[in-house]
């Protein structure tokens, strides 16, 4: 079991009488890489500058190590930030960018340089010390900010959305980087997004936070495969949520539950049911089967959008009552015609047990707008 | 390539810039240089021969010496300018969008008076018998009047009272660039108050000090009725000296000279300050 490094309590923090973050409490284990995803404005980012000592809480305390941070001013933590535009010293070289922490601890100057030059050479730019920022990629600005926070060795590093700066392939390289940084360095990493790809790829853990709660905190997989509720089945990866009935609960820890009029059996939820009751089947896209429409198992349909991927193919099919459908297929290899004519009648279907059971919320959500892809 | 007659509204375009610039910038400049180095004449103000007796003339001690006093008057202004302009821009970057638009433009307002006519207004506070001497005694601070008027400290606090908005305006520019992660960065990699001042604040806001400077140092050797108004005959400035020889003393080429001198500085702090930006990579990418 590891070691709780950093302790979050009961944090709580208002902008002009709006909840930012509510009672929040969250324990980071030492040496982890631990995600913080969600929304724009879910309070995330106020999570991290509260770590790194640039807000405060209006209540609550946070600990490292059993020590307390809550009022210790940022130059005076253990951690340092990675920051979205990565802040470099626009007046500054490259090494004296990286050198500036040690700086300030007034370290000597052979111990800088040497620790400069093996900061730049973690992140393979020691040919670039003498340059400006300007004068680097966006890219390589980004390790140049990397190389700027380990050099002081801190027991945590922060990152607000470090990569969102970069296109898509670069950004796929840096995330590769930053997970073999972290293997290497051995410090904890929390690491704020609201690409929940990223999230599900890079973390140990992962938070997923709404409206400053933690909605859910669990390893990538759990989230994906056993969203908590609602808004995480919707926020973390594509979500087809079809409307149950319970039948009835059978002793063997199934249960029998009526979705567009087939009677299906699923594993138990952990929450309790009753006969007749409303809840919601989780299928992701993945767990689809689309079957030819002479097939006596499955609901009609018919294909309204393909989406050739590469390795996959992605459709999106209406049922005969309207609900769509997101299915998405590996290409069978004994099938080379394996494909879709928009229009085409097939039916809808899936493997029994790959499901998940949400009951019905009280709220209903009408959130998808605010979610920034 | 079209040519010029089809695309009419961009030559009118350049034709204006280039002759305004020709005509109003280029010519006149070029009038000051050639009256620098020609000879005084009576009649017609200036004459052949040639002659580089001008500028020897610049060198002549007594003018030197106007020179200096006029360059440390202005060098005084500027750096009073500095010390007030400085945290008073800091704090407006600081101050909420909607109310910063206000005091931006209360900074502006002394602009639509004549400048003469508030340089006569501050006559009024100083004067031995004026405002300031009548609070200070009013309030028992002081017993006899002080002598304000008339004196060095007069022209610097006309000088720093009319120029001090110039020194103001660039220095708010540069605060209102300077992103708050900047200072974050410093704080979080160890740096106190003082130590990010001194290595992140003054060198990323130092093409604001060096525009500052270049608005109200040259401008304050130049203003000729501030010390012709407040300061008496011995707190000359160069734009005195300069306004003397070509509307008292009729002698042309060394006003021209004496003015070309100003125009070169201009010119260094330009470069000073280009060479500033350039190290912040603002010219670069």
């Amino acid at each position: 079991m590891k070691q709780t490094l950093l302790s979050l309590s009961n944090l709580t923090k208002q902008f002009d009488g709006k909840k930012v973050l509510d009672s929040l409490d969250l324990d980071i284990l030492d040496g982890e890489f631990i995600t913080l995803l969600g929304p724009s404005g879910c309070g995330k980012t106020t999570l991290l500058r509260m770590m790194a000592g640039f807000e405060h809480p209006d209540d609550g305390t946070i600990t490292l190590g059993g020590q307390d941070l809550t009022h210790t001013p940022p130059e005076h933590r253990p951690l340092n930030t990675v920051f979205q535009n990565y802040a470099l010293f626009p007046h500054m070289s490259v090494f004296d960018n990286v050198a500036y922490g040690l700086k300030m601890e007034k370290r000597p100057k052979d111990e800088i340089n040497q620790r400069v030059e093996e900061a730049l050479a973690m992140v393979q730019l020691e040919d670039f010390a003498r340059r400006k920022p300007h004068q680097l990629s966006g890219g390589q600005q980004q390790r140049v900010a990397i190389a700027r926070a380990v050099v002081k060795r801190p027991k945590l590093l922060l990152l607000d959305e470090p990569l969102s700066a970069l296109d898509y392939k670069l950004r796929r390289t840096m995330q590769v980087e930053l997970k073999r940084l972290q293997r290497e360095l051995g410090i904890t990493f929390v690491f704020v997004t609201h690409d929940q790809e990223e999230a599900l790829s890079m973390s140990d853990r992962v938070v997923v936070l709404k409206d400053g709660v933690i909605q859910q905190l669990g390893t990538p997989r759990e989230v994906y495969e056993r969203p908590a509720n609602l808004f995480t089945a919707r926020f973390v990866g594509e979500t087809n949520l079809f409307p149950g009935q319970v039948d009835r609960a059978n002793g063997d820890d199934t249960v029998t539950v009526d979705v567009f009029g087939l009677k299906r059996t699923f594993r138990k939820p952990d929450f309790e049911l009753r006969e007749g009751q409303q809840l919601h089947v989780l299928l992701r896209p993945e767990d689809i089967r689309v079957l030819a429409p002479d097939e006596a198992d499955g609901v009609a349909g018919k294909v309204v959008e393909r989406n050739y991927k590469g390795s996959t193919l992605d459709s999106v099919i209406h049922l005969d009552d309207g609900t769509e459908v997101l299915a998405s297929e590996f290409f069978d290899e004994d099938d080379p015609a394996f494909d879709y004519r928009l229009g085409e009648p097939v039916r809808v279907s899936w493997v029994d047990g790959w499901e998940w059971l949400l009951p019905e919320e009280a709220a209903t959500f009408q959130e998808e707008a605010s979610v920034d892809a | 390539m079209r040519s010029a007659l089809q695309q009419p509204f961009k030559t009118a375009v350049l034709v204006l810039v280039w002759g305004w610039l020709l005509f109003l910038v280029f010519t006149p400049n070029l009038l000051v240089v050639g009256a620098s180095v020609m000879t005084r004449d009576p009649g017609s103000f200036i004459a052949l021969p040639l002659s580089l007796d001008a500028y020897r003339q610049l060198l002549n001690p007594l003018y030197l010496d106007v020179f200096l006093h006029s360059l440390y008057m202005a060098a005084m202004t500027t750096l009073v300018c500095l010390l007030i302009g400085y945290p008073f821009a800091w704090a407006l970057s600081k101050v909420p969008k909607q109310r910063q638009v206000l005091l931006i433009f209360l900074l502006i307002v002394p602009f639509w008076t004549n400048s003469l006519v508030r340089t006569y207004a501050l006559k009024l506070i100083l004067a031995t018998n004026g405002l300031l001497n009548n609070a200070l005694m009013g309030l028992g601070v002081i017993e006899e009047p002080l002598r304000l008027l008339y004196t060095e400290g007069a022209v610097i606090i006309g000088l720093v009272y009319l120029l001090l908005p110039f020194m103001i305006l660039p220095l708010y520019s540069v605060f209102d660039d300077l992103r708050e992660d900047y200072l974050r960065a410093s704080h979080d990699l160890g740096a106190g108050r003082w130590s990010t001042f001194i290595h992140v604040i003054v060198p990323l806001t130092l093409p604001g000090v060096l525009a500052g400077i270049m608005l109200v140092l040259l401008p304050a050797m130049g203003l000729f009725f501030v010390p012709d108004i407040l300061g008496g005959s011995r707190n000359l400035l160069v734009g005195n000296v300069i306004k003397n020889q070509f509307l008292d003393a009729r002698n042309w080429p060394f006003g021209a000279a004496a003015s070309i001198l100003l125009t070169l500085a201009m010119a260094f702090l330009m470069f000073a300050h280009k060479l500033s930006k350039k190290r912040l990579g603002e010219d670069g990418v």
